[in-house]
């Protein structure tokens, strides 16, 4: 199943396959649109494909759900057979592969090998860290750390899929049984890029592959290592719904009238002002819709420990009695009369973080 | 049915979802979007492309825009990885361009403000080899290679 790499460029090998250069053209516009590039771009992501050379790709899972290679394989642009063909010679992945057992892992190592500093390796699911028990998700009886460790030594770079690779997700959500980690807490000597949703945007995931071969290089990433043109606009500042959260409009149930009218989901939970994602734009099910567009508040499970933020259908709340006036007041005194103040305050936000009330647009503008 | 109306009912769907059209959303800032681009076509010859499918519409939001622009006299399809359906709007010089994979699904919908769609015009590299293509079934027509100017 390895194989070296290859000597033909993309534009020769679809060429071969059969693809016009119209077909070609086409294959670069709807790949600008993945990477969330200006249309304008396409010439130059044609000319950049036509000279790229397909990368080796070993993919990893470990403590996951396979909802990531779900929303993968349901990809229509490009189809993961176009994908797998075409523009990554994807090496090894458990639950796609043909081979099984020992032949399974040779795959690994001989692609290992043969792409030595240039493969690229896409893990989804977390992995419990090297002080847990190695029995919580082994595969052919190795670790998922040691399995980890060993195959990004010589890699180019490793792209964490999904929040549970990016951010632990489920299984580190509290009281976190298994000491899962995520890539980026284990990994410090290569380039981590986080694809994190639950599951993720299946085009951001081929998007990021794409930036990849079109320009050689990873894409920027904002602090949590996650590409800028995916997530660097929080989901509130892109939706639709923006007009009505503006105009003070929300639903406050589920079949109100202002549910019925299509009012901004606010109060019903929504975490759309504190999460990062290209739901707005890129949707689900080959574009067809998206939660907020069904009516269900942004669970916000592109962010890191989104399980344990609180129920789904709370509002994003802050501790009333911990407002930026407590606050500064409090520092004030602490710096003229000691300590003591200053950790009186600090004990008041604690207790305000544990009693973290709902609040409303009104009582926030209050407090400001 | 054609295959071009399949532009607009697949946003009829969406406009049903939404019970009934609303005065908001953001097809109207992509109509100013593409008087600017027009403009630029008419005085310098630039053409620009946007990437419909990278907008944060709502439901209805593409239904209006289309509906605005209208249909103009020119259709064309492309058969190239899948079919790309091509519209000339009832404003000349802006197109809609709707890739579709091989299976119906759209891969991406771009406005073109151009003279003629890219994707319309031969690309440069197949017209370097159209001599050489043109030349060999003359040969094989006639047994001879045709003399060049």
């Amino acid at each position: 199943m390895a194989t070296p790499i290859p000597e033909k460029t993309l534009g020769e090998r679809l060429r071969d396959h059969g693809l016009s250069r119209r077909g070609f053209l086409k294959l670069c516009a709807a790949t600008a649109s993945m990477m969330a590039l200006p249309a304008s771009m396409v010439p130059r992501i044609a000319a950049a494909l036509e000279q790229a050379r397909r990368p080796s790709v070993i993919w990893l899972s470990f403590q996951e759900c396979t909802g990531c290679t779900e929303s993968l394989t349901r990809s229509h642009a490009p189809t993961l057979e176009d994908l797998i063909l075409k523009m990554v010679s994807l090496d090894y992945h458990h639950t796609l592969q043909a081979a099984a057992g020992e032949a399974a892992e040779e795959a690994r190592l001989q692609a290992m090998e043969a792409n030595a500093g240039e493969y690229l390796v896409i893990v989804d699911g977390s992995i419990p860290g090297p002080d847990a028990n190695p029995g919580f998700s082994t595969v052919a009886g190795q670790s998922n750390y040691d399995i980890l460790m060993e195959t990004v030594e010589h890699a180019a770079a490793v792209i964490a899929v999904g929040t549970c690779a990016a951010f632990g997700g489920l299984p580190q959500a509290r009281p976190n049984p298994t000491g899962a980690m995520s890539v980026m807490d284990l990994v410090k000597d290569k380039p981590v890029i986080n694809v994190s949703g639950c599951p993720p945007v299946p085009m951001v995931i081929t998007g990021v592959l794409a930036h990849y071969l079109t320009f050689g290089r990873l894409p920027d990433l904002d602090a949590y290592g996650r590409p800028m043109a995916f997530f660097g606009q929080s989901i509130h500042d892109r939706c639709y719904r923006r007009p009505f959260y503006d105009k003070g409009l929300f639903a406050e149930s589920f079949d109100d009238q202002g549910a019925k009218e299509g009012w901004c989901l606010y109060r019903l939970g929504c975490k759309g002002p504190t999460t990062y994602n290209a739901c707005a734009t890129m949707k689900w099910n080959g574009g067809t819709s998206w939660p907020i567009e069904s009516g269900h508040p942004c669970l916000g499970c592109s962010e890191p420990s989104f399980w344990d933020g609180g129920g789904f259908y709370e509002p994003v709340s802050v501790p009333l009695t911990a407002n930026a006036g407590t606050l500064l007041t409090a520092g004030a005194v602490g710096a003229v009369v000691g300590g003591g103040s200053a950790a009186l305050a600090k004990h008041g936000v604690k207790k305000a973080d544990a009693e973290r009330q709902p609040v409303t647009i009104d009582e926030l503008e209050q407090t400001q | 049915m054609s295959d071009l109306d399949r532009i607009i009912p697949e946003t009829r769907a969406a406009k049903n979802c939404a019970r009934s059209p609303r005065d908001f959303g953001n097809a109207l800032p992509v109509l100013n979007e593409i008087r600017h681009a027009l403009e630029r076509l008419v005085e310098t010859g630039e053409e620009t492309r946007i990437d419909l499918s990278g907008m944060p519409f709502g439901p209805g939001d593409l239904d209006r825009l289309t509906a605005w622009l209208g249909k103009g006299e020119v259709t064309a399809t492309v058969e190239a990885l899948g079919p790309t359906q091509i519209q000339e709007t009832a404003i000349p010089g802006v197109w809609l361009v709707d890739y579709r994979s091989g299976e119906g699904q759209r891969l991406t919908l771009h406005l073109e403000i151009a003279p003629v769609p890219e994707l319309l015009r031969p690309q440069p590299r197949d017209l370097a080899e159209a001599l050489t293509l043109l030349d060999a079934r003359l040969e094989e027509d006639q047994g001879t290679p045709p003399e060049s100017s």
